[in-house]
């Protein structure tokens, strides 16, 4: 059959085209837009160049805040993927037990992430909070609005307890799918528990692993509400992530040029780390 | 390599079981020699995967005991019954080459790195994947990793019987011929007790030695391939064996005649044991004649498969296949004659016996 070049095809996309510019092009540029120019009120622009992305990365703000984001998600992912893992693997795998368990696992993702910090801001309060009220008669002197130590502490607990169940369900979704063959094989070949995890569980669980660190580091790494909620970034600045830094700049101080800048950056920063993050657990996954 | 003894087992899934119907697998009580190929044939449900379950250790039998060589193990935990199993799905451990998957079994139970070299570089000679060795094993193909999953067996030289569930299944037709003559081959060669669970009665006929017909829970019959052929036991052993299977009609029985309808039959033994219940006569296809002395038959339908003709007859109310050679021409007039040395009687389903 005789085949008919042309590209009438491309009008095929047009309206994904559309609604692509619509919802990301568009106001993503009206964001470069900014980012490029300065402003005094009254409407009116003027060029500004790189000069705010020259003044973001060379604030010790930035660096700051940066520095709390990469730590803080570092943390929780050292402590969300290994703790999500044990769980999903103490998990029943029938029987009544299983509907309980995963309503119990969902629970916390259900719940909106200002009420999530509005909880933990209660939950803490020294004088009517139940744990820093039990923590007080303890003898500890927790206090999360004035230690820095205790606002961090506070604030990963929260993000455990919100976001572990994410690590939990998908990995128990990659457990479920391993035929029972896989574990009478394994009796029968006189594995012992440990190696039926790493030869068996471990190789079944990778690619939804993946996806679950992916996940988990981009969610921690835009962190805002809870935080916001809890500490409001403090005390001083001790838990000012780059997002409540960004409102900061945005819509406390007005300031669009800078913030716009600082968007940019802290969007090409998400982009660069989670790209680096699949590569590496992509071809770890290849090679073996 | 073990003797099996299946020594009164019963095994019901439910809590309590009270009636016979509660039970997925009923009164087996039989002796597998050492070395012998058995198949274990039946439809889905009728208990042959849960009695391969209760030979491996993965289910505990709810009564009875088994014993391999004379030893009780109904106790013993699937590893300590030293049993090698292949699943219906390649079972292998992806992570690792081919050799590491062969070698993990020994690696477990401690064996020195020496003794695992020379058996597992034997077994990749046995099931013919040496120069695959040091690839991981799951970029292989279907075939290939069911061998892996029965060189995991193989490679244990100790063990007691080596256990199929249904391993073809998810293999390529063509694959199918070459992986059961190589299993006939190490039989063969190497005598291990293997037991084979299969609906596919091509593939118990071709493997085994004796195959296990299994209907509702039950061993209807153990025989040869040939024993099942000619002498079903049970009406079910008829039907579910041959293509197509036997020929199974209600007869009335009268001095050394059968009588179907208003037609009499000569039966091969005038001296026929009477037997109460529901008596069928039971012919395969293969034993009846077409042609124009016998009873007067209508042609439903003739199927040519190729080698030769089913021909779908009616007789009154009963159907009556006939296998007819390729050459051969059906008569306008058809008659059906029954060669006398195909006839069995059957009551309540069961062979009489001393016909």
């Amino acid at each position: 059959m005789e085949k008919t070049w042309n590209n009438k095809a491309w009008f095929m996309v047009l309206p994904v085209l559309l609604l692509v510019a619509f919802s990301a092009v568009i106001p993503l540029m009206t964001v470069v837009n900014y980012s490029v120019q300065d402003t005094f009120g009254n409407n009116q622009f003027f060029w500004a160049g790189t000069e705010w992305f020259e003044e973001i990365l060379h604030s010790e703000r930035f660096h700051a805040a940066l520095g709390r984001n990469l730590v803080f998600s570092f943390i929780i992912l050292a402590i969300e993927v290994p703790l999500g893992i044990v769980i999903a693997l103490n998990m029943p795998r029938k029987g009544w037990g299983v509907p309980v368990c995963l309503v119990l696992m969902a629970l916390p993702l259900l719940i909106p992430w200002n009420v999530v910090g509005t909880i933990w801001q209660v939950f803490g309060r020294v004088d009517i909070g139940l744990l820093g009220y039990t923590l007080a008669k303890l003898g500890i002197n927790y206090n999360y609005v004035q230690n820095p130590m205790h606002a961090w502490f506070t604030v990963i607990i929260m993000d455990i307890w919100h976001w572990t169940s994410l690590v939990v369900l998908l990995c128990y979704a990659g457990l479920v799918s391993i035929p029972d063959a896989f574990y009478q094989a394994a009796k029968i070949d006189g594995a012992s528990r440990w190696a039926v995890f790493r030869y068996i569980q471990l190789p079944k669980m990778n690619r939804v692993l993946l996806i679950a660190v992916l996940l988990r580091f981009m969610d921690s790494f835009m962190i805002y509400t809870e935080p916001f909620v809890v500490t409001g970034g403090g005390p001083g600045n001790s838990t000012t992530f780059l997002s409540i830094d960004l409102v900061k700049v945005a819509v406390g101080q007005f300031d669009l040029g800078p913030a716009a800048a600082m968007s940019i950056i802290y969007f090409l920063i998400i982009l660069l780390l989670s790209w680096v993050f699949y590569t590496i657990m992509t071809n770890y996954d290849a090679e073996r | 390599m073990a003797r099996i003894d299946l020594n009164h087992i019963r095994h019901a899934y439910g809590p309590n079981p009270k009636s016979d119907k509660d039970y997925a697998l009923k009164e087996v009580h039989h002796s597998w020699e050492d070395g012998g190929a058995y198949a274990l044939l039946g439809p889905s449900g009728c208990g042959k995967t849960t009695l391969l379950n209760i030979i491996s250790g993965l289910i505990h039998p709810s009564h009875g005991q088994l014993l391999f060589n004379g030893e009780d193990v109904t106790n013993l935990s699937t590893q300590e019954r030293n049993i090698a199993q292949v699943f219906q799905f390649p079972v292998i451990y992806d992570t690792m080459t081919v050799y590491d998957n062969l070698a993990f079994p020994l690696r477990n139970r401690g064996v020195p790195e020496a003794e695992i070299d020379r058996k597992v570089r034997e077994t990749l000679e046995m099931i013919d994947l040496a120069s695959w060795a040091k690839k991981k094993a799951r970029g292989l193909t279907a075939d290939q990793k069911q061998k892996i999953s029965l060189g995991r067996g193989l490679v244990r030289s100790d063990v007691n019987a080596i256990l199929f569930d249904e391993p073809l299944t998810v293999i390529d037709p063509h694959m199918k011929w070459v992986l059961r003559s190589q299993l006939k081959q190490l039989h063969q060669r190497f005598g291990y007790t293997m037991v084979y669970v299969t609906h596919d009665q091509t593939e118990a006929l071709t493997f085994a030695q004796k195959v296990v017909v299994m209907y509702d829970g039950e061993i209807v019959q153990i025989g040869t391939p040939e024993e099942l052929f000619e002498r079903p036991k049970h009406t079910f052993v008829g039907y579910f064996i041959g293509s197509p299977g036997m020929n199974v009609m209600p007869v009335k029985l009268a001095g050394g005649m059968a009588q179907i309808g208003s037609h009499q039959i000569q039966l091969p033994s005038p001296a026929m044991p009477v037997a109460a219940g529901k008596i069928e006569l039971g012919i395969r296809p293969e034993y009846v004649r077409l042609g124009r002395l016998g009873i007067p038959v209508k042609i439903a339908k003739v199927e040519d498969i190729g080698r030769h003709k089913i021909v779908r007859t009616r007789l009154e109310n009963q159907e009556i296949a006939v296998i007819v050679g390729e050459g051969q021409d059906i008569p306008a007039e058809p008659h059906v004659a029954f060669d006398p040395k195909g006839i069995n009687i059957y009551a309540d389903s069961w062979r009489v016996e001393g016909q």
